[in-house]
């Protein structure tokens, strides 16, 4: 009885709870693409958790059933216990795609407020938080600017400013990243490690960049194609994620849990040359 | 190692400006219109005056005083009197009355032709069964040809009736015009309303956010760039519409009327005939002149616009 209880309050408090979900695509006159196969994963609050897979793995795809941007063909997905339309409705995740989709015609003050906006908060509160957004992502100086003014960079970091307008307790991440140089990127990887301490959200970040996963996760997924699975799921074995900076890139523990994920990748006995998978 | 550099979404700005200053611009279009004189008068200078003729087929027009009247004369007419009658006038004052009175018809015609172009392209992006269904109408529409339409309208409007109103020429006009010029305002609304980016609906149902705001926040701003060349042609349509439907109707005091009469005198009076096409130049010089000035008062959800 009580062991039972305890079950229901563990899916409860669970960010993410995906069970046995299947996606079948299916258009007329093609054969119909199974993108994703029996997926299990529980993700925790709190939780910073990356799926990391060749393309066509449906790592997007299921970033996409989280966020209820898709439904699953078979089993249950839900969001903080609710079900994935009522946690969308509710706002319970912030969102960032590849491209940072800022409005062009709005400034990057007013594009963070959007969410706020769109939800009824008033004015001097919408001021109020897109300001510390803001200081947070270090764009405190652009908040008049409009986002073809800004490099790629800067552009990212409203995006993700703006996904965390709500303060959801979870954020989903499709490759934020995908689309920047690899300087930036190191800088935009310490950054989140920062801005998810600091806001103690749960991530789902999709990438496939082997050391971004590691520097950024608690767990990795490593999945495979053709149909979408789990391959496993990797405990990252470094110090919590508050206390990760630059030095860990450089740290031995750090390239050791790089290739145990890269070996999980290619399979037991890794064939070839590996560097370039290594974005 | 990604090779892209990080400045590749920075020199997305709009590039600058093709002709230099506004000075430039101006020196160039007066130029334009100096060169269309000089032509004009060097012709009629040199060309034969029974024209060119190929065949049976003239090629270029008499140069006689009757068939191309000097330039100064036909600006000179404007300062004349328009007759000798009791009524009596300056040119320029009738052809301006004229010009005031087809802009204020063709206005009607185009806010009503916007507001119904709006309409249709809200409710074809809402339903994707309206598009299919009322887009071929729409394009059918346009090869209706004007003079069939105008008996028409005006026989439709005579039978409406309610309270005080009456049904008055010059809303047959408008209507008329409003019929050209709905046209570019459905399809490029269409066009502008379906414009953003998967990323950006996406977004927007992550928020929760239903069709009606969608439409209010993301779809009308992101259309601006293709609205306004789409509002620029439906006010020249509505100034032809105007003008050739005061002539198909019949309606007194624009400047469509103007021309038939004027070119009726046309044999003892040849640079007359020109007032009135002047008059219409203008009016659609004013027409398009509103719509860069509302162009300007948009320019904040035309950045990033392509130069198409």
């Amino acid at each position: 009885m009580s062991e039972a209880s305890a079950t229901a309050a563990v899916q409860v408090t669970a960010a993410v709870q995906v069970t046995g979900v299947d996606k079948v695509f299916t258009a007329k006159r093609k054969p119909s693409v199974t993108a994703l196969d029996s997926i299990d994963l529980t993700v925790a609050p709190g939780e910073f958790v990356s799926l990391i897979g060749p393309s066509g793995c449906g790592k997007s795809t299921l970033l996409r059933l989280i966020a209820d941007l898709d439904t699953p063909s078979a089993g249950t997905l839900t969001v903080f216990g609710k079900t994935a339309r009522q946690a969308r409705i509710d706002q319970e995740y912030g969102i960032a795609f590849q491209q940072s989709g800022l409005l062009p015609w709005r400034t990057v003050a007013a594009n963070i407020e959007l969410p706020l906006e769109l939800h009824g908060v008033n004015a001097a509160g919408r001021r109020k938080r897109s300001a510390e957004l803001l200081a947070l992502v270090g764009l405190g100086d652009f908040a008049e600017s409009y986002p073809d003014q800004l490099s790629g960079g800067m552009q990212q970091r409203v995006a993700i400013a703006r996904a965390l307008a709500e303060s959801p307790r979870l954020l989903l991440m499709d490759e934020p990243f995908g689309a920047l140089d690899e300087m930036t990127r190191e800088r935009m990887q310490t950054e989140l490690v920062r801005i998810t301490g600091e806001t103690g959200a749960a991530v789902v970040f999709v990438t496939h960049s082997i050391p971004e996963a590691v520097f950024l996760s608690n767990r990795v997924v490593v999945m495979s194609p053709r149909p979408g699975r789990i391959r496993d799921i990797l405990g990252i074995t470094l110090p919590g994620t508050a206390d990760r900076d630059e030095h860990l890139r450089e740290d031995e523990a750090f390239f050791e849990n790089v290739s145990r994920v890269r070996e999980l990748l290619h399979g037991e006995a890794p064939v070839g040359i590996k560097g370039v998978e290594n974005r | 190692m990604s090779g892209r550099s990080p400045s590749s979404t920075r020199d997305r700005r709009p590039a600058a400006r093709r002709s230099g200053t506004t000075a430039t611009r101006v020196a160039f279009g007066a130029g334009g219109v100096l060169l269309v004189v000089v032509v004009w008068e060097l012709y009629k200078a040199i060309g034969p005056a029974t024209g060119v003729v190929i065949g049976d087929l003239t090629v270029l027009p008499r140069t006689t005083d009757l068939a191309m009247p000097h330039v100064w004369d036909m600006v000179g007419r404007l300062f004349e009197q328009t007759g000798n009658g009791r009524n009596a006038q300056p040119v320029w004052l009738a052809v301006t009355q004229a010009a005031l009175f087809t802009l204020g018809v063709a206005a009607v015609g185009w806010v009503v032709g916007v507001v119904v172009g709006l309409l249709l392209a809200v409710l074809m992006q809402r339903f994707r069964t309206a598009e299919s269904a009322v887009l071929p109408w729409i394009v059918l529409s346009q090869t209706v040809p004007l003079i069939a339409i105008a008996p028409l309208v005006r026989r439709w409007g005579a039978q409406l009736e309610f309270g005080d109103f009456t049904w008055e020429s010059w809303m047959s006009v408008a209507i008329i015009a409003s019929y050209l010029a709905f046209f570019p305002v459905s399809i490029g609304a269409l066009r502008g309303l379906n414009s953003p980016d998967a990323i950006h609906v996406e977004l927007f149902r992550s928020y929760g956010a239903g069709w009606w705001r969608t439409l209010l926040t993301l779809r009308l701003p992101a259309s601006v760039p293709y609205l306004l060349p789409a509002l620029r042609l439906a006010a020249a349509n509505a100034v032809i519409g105007t003008v050739v439907a005061e002539v198909s109707i019949g309606l007194r005091g624009g400047i469509g009327r103007m021309i038939i009469e004027f070119a009726q005198q046309a044999s003892g009076d040849p640079a007359k005939t020109w007032a009135p096409i002047f008059g219409a130049i203008a009016v659609g010089l004013v027409a398009a002149g509103v719509i860069a000035l509302l162009g300007v008062l948009l320019r904040r959800f035309r950045r990033g616009e392509v130069p198409a």
